[in-house]
C-alpha cells in the first residue's frame, strides 16, 4: 500500500475568509511578517501500489474538492521512506516523489 | 400532494418540513431515509436543512453520494419538483443539480436571524403563486451560505432567469447591507435551467405559522401544492 497526501485549498482570487481571520490572529500575536494566509484541507488516503495519478485527480474532481472553488495538489505514491524497503524504491524509481498540481 | 422529505444522517429540519406540509397545510408528507433508492409515488421532494454527515469535507458533499441522490437526480431530470432548503440547497449544489457553490460566510459567523428576500422569478413551481418583487421575511441559520459562481457561470445563471431570490431590505431594495453572508449579487436562491429544482438558504418551513413570527414561507409550499394539483387535475363528478 501507498499513502497519497492531498492538499485542497480555495482557488486564488476566491475570498478565503478563514485565511484572512488567521492572518489577523497572526498579526495580533506580533507576527507582522505573515502575508496572505490560505486555509485548506488535508486528506490522506491509503491506496494500492500502482494507483495512477489520474485516479487521484478524479477522486478530487468528483468528490474531495469542489472544482468550482477549490484547487488541489497531491504527492506520495510510496510509503514514507523510513518504512519503505530500499530495494523497492530502486526497483520502481518512477513512482518516487511523484507530485501533481491541479488548478 | 404526496411529498417526500429526505432524511440524511444529520438532517435536523426534516420534522419541521413534515409538520408544515402535513399538520399546517394538510398534505401527505413522508420521510424518505437517505438509503432509499426509489421515490415512486411522490409528487415532490424536499431536501431539508441540517448538517448532513456533519458537513464533513464540505457542506452537502458526502450527502451527495447517498443512495437516494441517484433517485433524486432521476426525479429532477423527469421534471419533478425538488426543493433544497439551506443544507438541502448545499447538497443540490454539490451534486450539480443546481449551479454554483457555497463559501463560508464572509463574516465567518454562523448567522441565525430573520432576513428579507425578494422574489426575482415566479417561473418555478415554488414561486408561481408569489409576485415578482414580493418581499418575504424568513429566518436564515447557516455558516456556509455565501453563494459563489465563477464569472461566466454567474452570467449564465443571471441571464437565464435562474436567480429566484435575492437578499434585500424590508422595502425590497437589494443592498450590500442586506446581504447576510457575502453571496455574490445578494443571491439567496437559484433554480435549475428548467426551474423545477430550487435551492434557497432561508428557511420557509420556520416561517409558515403566525405563532413563529412570520407566515411568509407558506407561499412557497402553497405554490408547490398548486403546481402539483395543476399537473394532476382531480377528476370531478
Amino acid at each position: 500500500m501507498a499513502t497519497v497526501r492531498i492538499i485542497i485549498t480555495l482557488k486564488p482570487g476566491i475570498l478565503d475568509a478563514a485565511g484572512q481571520a488567521v492572518r489577523q490572529g497572526l498579526h495580533a500575536l506580533g507576527y507582522e511578517q505573515a502575508g496572505e494566509v490560505r486555509v485548506g484541507r488535508y486528506v490522506e488516503i491509503a491506496v494500492p501500489d500502482g494507483v495512477r495519478p489520474e485516479e487521484v485527480h478524479q477522486m478530487c474532481e468528483r468528490f474531495l474538492a469542489n472544482p468550482l472553488i477549490e484547487q488541489w495538489r497531491f504527492e506520495g505514491f510510496n510509503p514514507p521512506s523510513t518504512s519503505a524497503p530500499p530495494q523497492k524504491k530502486r526497483e520502481r524509481p518512477e513512482k518516487n516523489a511523484r507530485a501533481a498540481v491541479h488548478h | 400532494m404526496r411529498a417526500g422529505v429526505i432524511v440524511f444522517p444529520g438532517s435536523n429540519c426534516d420534522r419541521d418540513c413534515l409538520h408544515v406540509l402535513g399538520d399546517v397545510l394538510g398534505q401527505d408528507a413522508v420521510e424518505v431515509w437517505h438509503a432509499e433508492t426509489s421515490l415512486d409515488g411522490l409528487d415532490a421532494v424536499i431536501l431539508p436543512g441540517g448538517f448532513a454527515y456533519g458537513d464533513y469535507l464540505r457542506a452537502g458533499a458526502v450527502a451527495g453520494t447517498s443512495p437516494v441522490m441517484a433517485a433524486v437526480r432521476a426525479f429532477a431530470t423527469s421534471g419533478g419538483p425538488v426543493l433544497g432548503i439551506c443544507n438541502g440547497f448545499q447538497v443540490l449544489l454539490e451534486t450539480g443539480l443546481l449551479p454554483g457553490a457555497m463559501l463560508r460566510n464572509r463574516s465567518l459567523q454562523f448567522r441565525c436571524r430573520p432576513v428579507h428576500i425578494r422574489v426575482e422569478s415566479t417561473r418555478t413551481p415554488f414561486t408561481r403563486g408569489l409576485r415578482e418583487g414580493q418581499v418575504l421575511r424568513l429566518p436564515i441559520a447557516h455558516g456556509e451560505g455565501s453563494f459563489y459562481a465563477p464569472p461566466a457561470l454567474l452570467s449564465t445563471i443571471q441571464d437565464s432567469e435562474q436567480v429566484v431570490f435575492r437578499y434585500c431590505d424590508a422595502d425590497g431594495r437589494v443592498l450590500p447591507e442586506a446581504n447576510p453572508n457575502g453571496s455574490l449579487n445578494n443571491i439567496a436562491g437559484v433554480c435549475s435551467p428548467r426551474g423545477n429544482v430550487l435551492g434557497l438558504m432561508p428557511h420557509p418551513e420556520r416561517a409558515s405559522e403566525a405563532i413563529l413570527g412570520s407566515e411568509d414561507g407558506r407561499g412557497i409550499f402553497e405554490s408547490l401544492i398548486a403546481f402539483v394539483a395543476s399537473r394532476h387535475p382531480v377528476a370531478v363528478g
